[in-house]
This record gives structure tokens, C-alpha cells and sequence, in this order.
């Protein structure tokens, strides 16, 4: 019995694919769930240089192939409504926005209620070698806007965040205080960051003390 | 502080963001089975201390989280040229 069984290659693969919000139990916590960001919305300043709003439990899709992949850059594109972007670039189409975070790997991030039926139809139109991981629980997103905001992100980040530099729609990763997060401008005066959901506290804590001298104004 | 140019996101980046990973070119053996005590050690171990042009792996750790290759002088610290791996360098020591 040395028969070795080699997988159909013409037989579709089959991957599980789970919903990670199946419904109301249990219940999903965000990762700054613990800073309870709405009582400190409603109990802080509404006037400042900066304004931080957690977006909480949105669907984060990363998505990786190669751009050779013919199969999976037109899979996407059609599911997507809007072609894979190119280096340091991103791409929005409705609720659904790309980005750019390495040669081969994309970030998708759609309403977390989106992301179980975007991720079948991705794996539905793409073919080849690629893969697609639903990494909703580990990371979260903050919007961090004002006139300050850029400031803050100065002091922050050691990448030159100028709008000459950093304009509208580019996304970056980089060095976040002493962690990590990818950044896009997604105005003259607001960000986007997706942080890390081990490190969401520390990112928390370290904006509370530098847009402090600001005025950090929190929405909930 | 080092402005690193980042083949893959093909641009300057800070060099906190980067981390060096070593000699660059180093092969591991096709068969290993049949590598000598010494040339295993070789392969494992043993790295050049190069003064003047040295051929390093480093990694955009914090940035686009890939490989590539620098050519560095080990003395001035002048970062001669980058490029990705599987290439190969142009500025070399015997030039």
C-alpha cells in the first residue's frame, strides 16, 4: 500500500470558510471595547484639534496573490467593483474599501455583516494560488481627523506624512509610536489607521497623551 | 538615521522601520545529507566579516514585511544599492 493520493487538480478546492458573526451569541467585543469609547464621548470635551472615532467590527479581508495571477487580480476586480490597487494606493467602491499592503497581499475591509458573503464570492471568482484570510477579531480601525490630526501623526510616525508626500488615497505601513499600523489619508484633515488588536490599547493610551496638547475630542 | 529605499514599495522609508537579517546569498545546501560535518557548519555558522562592501539581507519589518538585498560599505556605511532577492548585485567588490 504505497500509494500515495495526490489531490484532483481539476476538482474545485475546497476550503472551510467560517462566518465569524454567526448572530446575536456570542457577543463580538471590539479591541478598545474595554476603553468604552461612547461614555468617553459623552463625558469629554466636543471641541478640540483632533477627533478619534473607533470603526468598530468591521470585516478585514487580506487578501494574497500574485499580480501575474490573471485569475485572482480579474477575480477580484469583479467581485470588488474596483481593480486591485497598486503600490502604496487605495480603492474604494461604495461601503468597500483596498488597500495596498504589500506586493502581494491586499486589505479589504466591508459592514462586518458583509465579510462572510464577500470572502465566498471572492473564493468563487478567483482561481490559482492565492489566499484569502478573514482577520476581522485581530485588528480594528480608527479615524483620527482635525486640524491637528496631521500633527499628531508627525510625532508619531518617522514617515513624512506632508500631503505633497501623503496625499489623498495613499496607504502606508509604518512605524505607529512603537508598534505598528496602516495609515491612509482619507482627507486634507483625516486618517485612517488599522491598528493591531493586541497592540489597540497601547495605540489608545498613546493618543490619549499626544493629541492631549490638541485637544483630543472622542466620538463614539 | 538611514533613508532606506525600499525596493518593494519603491520608495525612501526611515531606517526604524527596516531590521538587517544578515548576509545575503547564502545558499543551503541541495542536499544536506550529504553536506561534511564542515560544510554544514559552513552553510549554518559561518559568515563573512567583510571590511568595505558587504552584500545583507534586511527586511521592511514594520513596512511591507519583505526581503531584499543591500550592498553596503561596512566602513563608511554608505548603502550602495538595493535589489531584490534572486538578483544579483551589481556593485561588487572586484569592480
Amino acid at each position: 500500500m504505497s500509494e500515495v493520493v495526490a489531490p484532483e487538480k481539476e476538482a474545485a478546492v475546497k476550503v472551510a470558510v467560517m462566518n465569524q458573526l454567526p448572530g446575536q451569541e456570542p457577543r463580538a467585543e471590539s479591541p478598545l471595547h474595554h476603553a468604552d469609547l461612547e461614555t468617553v464621548a459623552k463625558k469629554g470635551p466636543k471641541q478640540g484639534g483632533v477627533y478619534l472615532q473607533e470603526l468598530k467590527l468591521l470585516g478585514h479581508l487580506v487578501l494574497r496573490g500574485s499580480v501575474d495571477n490573471a485569475e485572482f487580480m480579474s477575480g477580484a476586480e469583479k467581485v470588488l467593483g474596483v481593480a486591485l490597487p497598486s503600490a502604496l494606493q487605495s480603492a474604494e467602491a461604495g461601503d468597500l474599501s483596498v488597500r495596498w499592503i504589500s506586493p502581494d497581499e491586499w486589505l479589504v475591509i466591508v459592514p462586518g455583516a458583509k465579510a462572510f458573503k464577500l470572502e465566498r464570492e471572492l473564493r468563487d471568482a478567483m482561481g490559482g494560488h492565492f489566499a484569502i484570510v478573514n482577520v476581522s477579531g485581530g485588528q480594528t480601525v480608527l479615524t483620527l481627523s482635525g486640524p491637528n490630526a496631521e500633527e499628531v501623526l508627525k510625532k508619531t510616525t518617522p514617515y513624512d506624512v506632508h500631503p505633497s508626500n501623503f496625499p489623498v488615497g495613499k496607504v502606508i505601513t509604518s512605524t505607529f509610536s512603537k508598534t505598528q499600523a496602516v495609515i491612509r489619508r482619507t482627507g486634507d484633515e483625516s486618517f485612517e489607521l488599522v491598528i493591531r488588536r493586541s497592540f489597540a490599547d497601547y495605540a489608545w493610551l498613546w493618543l490619549q497623551d499626544a493629541c492631549a496638547e490638541y485637544g483630543l475630542v472622542v466620538r463614539g | 538615521m538611514h533613508y532606506i529605499y525600499c525596493p518593494h514599495c519603491e520608495e525612501y522609508r526611515e531606517e526604524e522601520e527596516f531590521h538587517a537579517a544578515g548576509e545575503a546569498h547564502i545558499a543551503r545546501p541541495l542536499d544536506p545529507e550529504a553536506c561534511t560535518d564542515a560544510e554544514w557548519a559552513d552553510f549554518l555558522y559561518f559568515r563573512t566579516n567583510s571590511r568595505g562592501l558587504h552584500h545583507e539581507l534586511w527586511v521592511h519589518a514594520t513596512g511591507c514585511r519583505k526581503f531584499f538585498n543591500m550592498t553596503r560599505d561596512t566602513v563608511t556605511y554608505e548603502i550602495k544599492e538595493v535589489y531584490k532577492v534572486g538578483e544579483q548585485p551589481q556593485v561588487t567588490a572586484d569592480q
